[in-house]
């Protein structure tokens, strides 16, 4: 896209070593990008003012949040529990022109009670591929992608705190495959008072997923290719909000 | 690892005290409120920031007032702000430009954030706070 404010992020500075440790933007990444592109008339319009990352990895998304709605409309956090990921995140926002604020700490946790109905937009790309849970835990490159029994242990950890955090109009965006099982979130977030709708789907014949059979490692990681692979991108508003809102805000599902 | 993009002897990352006011050490499983944390910084700096009163007073309500003017004063820079905010504070911009310097141009290099009821200290590396526990203490 011409507009700047769209443009793709600059990770130049990050090198083929440092997605050793931090992961390295992929399919999901870009179609959360894309998601994101598609939510700015309406973002803008609601004007948030605290937008916060969880598990910011390379801090590409919340960058392109910054770019997007502007650095001085908004503050923007970022959260992760490694320390090279949460450094990358700081030089990517950097190298972008834009200020985000990285912390250390395991999902929300230390911000949770300053900014307890304080959260305008949540950005989530979890750690979602079905994996034996012990490889779930770990602070390291496998912390980007190992999402224990049915892909969920860790986004499930984070549901429960949403409530909490959001504020009223506050929207959160999360990325899930099909094994996650859509319908099983929808039924929390539900509980919670919440709607969730799909915003963009992404068949890959080419995108790089994880056999949850094997054990994980960088080699299987960057060589298993799966045809017809779904990523799920949704995103979770409280529902009155939303019926309220419904007519200005129409979303398209590209299949 | 991560080369600076300001090149070699670039500027050096550091926390600001808006980065402190959200944090909280009530994660320990001992602490009831963690707040504030208190700073023990080994350098502090103050970089030039763009004023942008708009954001100062869209950010002001988020702020805990008492938590940022004792932040401001471990550091050094505590000098000229009211005990509480007045109600109309978005016209008051020696206010507003006060803020910004404390919120925005007062910055921590190194050193560490303490729980102010188990002492526990939590490093700024990078400028980056790491509010990270071990697994006994969670």
């Amino acid at each position: 896209m011409s507009n700047d404010k769209f443009s793709t992020p600059d990770i130049s500075h990050l090198r083929q070593e440092d997605f050793e440790h931090v992961y390295e933007p992929a399919e999901d990444t870009f179609l959360f990008l894309d998601a994101l592109v598609q939510e700015h008339d309406f973002l803008e319009k609601r004007k948030p003012t605290c937008c916060v990352e969880v598990g910011c990895g390379s801090g590409m998304c919340i960058t392109f949040l910054a770019k997007m709605l502007g650095t001085s409309a908004a503050m923007y956090w970022c959260t992760d529990i490694n320390p090279l990921a949460a450094l990358a995140a700081k030089r990517t926002a950097q190298q972008n022109g834009v200020t985000v604020i990285p912390v250390l700490t395991d999902l929300v946790e230390c911000l949770k009670p300053r900014l307890k109905h304080q959260v305008d937009v949540l950005l989530f790309n979890p750690p979602y591929v079905v994996t034996p849970p012990e490889e779930v835990g770990s602070s390291g490159i496998e912390a980007s992608w190992a999402g224990g029994y049915h892909g969920r242990e860790v986004m499930d950890r984070l549901f429960p705190q949403i409530p909490d955090i959001l504020s009223p109009q506050g929207i959160f965006y999360l990325v899930i495959i099909k094994e996650n099982k859509a319908d099983e979130i929808e039924g929390i977030m539900k509980g919670y008072g919440y709607k969730m709708w799909t915003l963009l789907i992404l068949s890959s014949t080419g995108f790089i997923l994880w056999d949850s059979s094997q054990t994980l490692g960088i080699d299987v990681f960057s060589n298993i290719l799966f045809p017809n692979v779904q990523v799920f991108l949704w995103a979770v508003e409280w529902s009155p909000y939303r019926i309220a809102d419904e007519k200005a805000h129409s979303h398209n599902v590209i299949l | 690892m991560f080369t600076s993009p300001h090149g070699k002897g670039g500027k050096q990352d550091k926390m600001k005290l808006l980065t402190h006011n959200m944090l909280t050490s009530n994660i320990i499983k001992t602490v009831t409120n963690g707040y504030p944390l208190k700073i023990v910084p080994t350098q502090v700096e103050v970089k030039t920031v763009d004023f942008n009163p708009e954001f100062i007073s869209r950010m002001l309500p988020k702020i805990d007032w008492p938590a940022l003017c004792q932040a401001a004063q471990s550091v050094g820079h505590g000098e000229g702000l009211p005990e509480a905010l007045t109600e109309k504070y978005e016209e008051d911009e020696m206010l507003l430009k006060k803020v910004h310097h404390v919120l925005m141009q007062v910055e921590v290099l190194e050193g560490n954030l303490v729980c102010p009821e188990t002492g526990r200290q939590f490093p700024i590396s990078s400028g980056i706070p790491n509010m990270l526990l071990n697994e006994d203490e969670v």
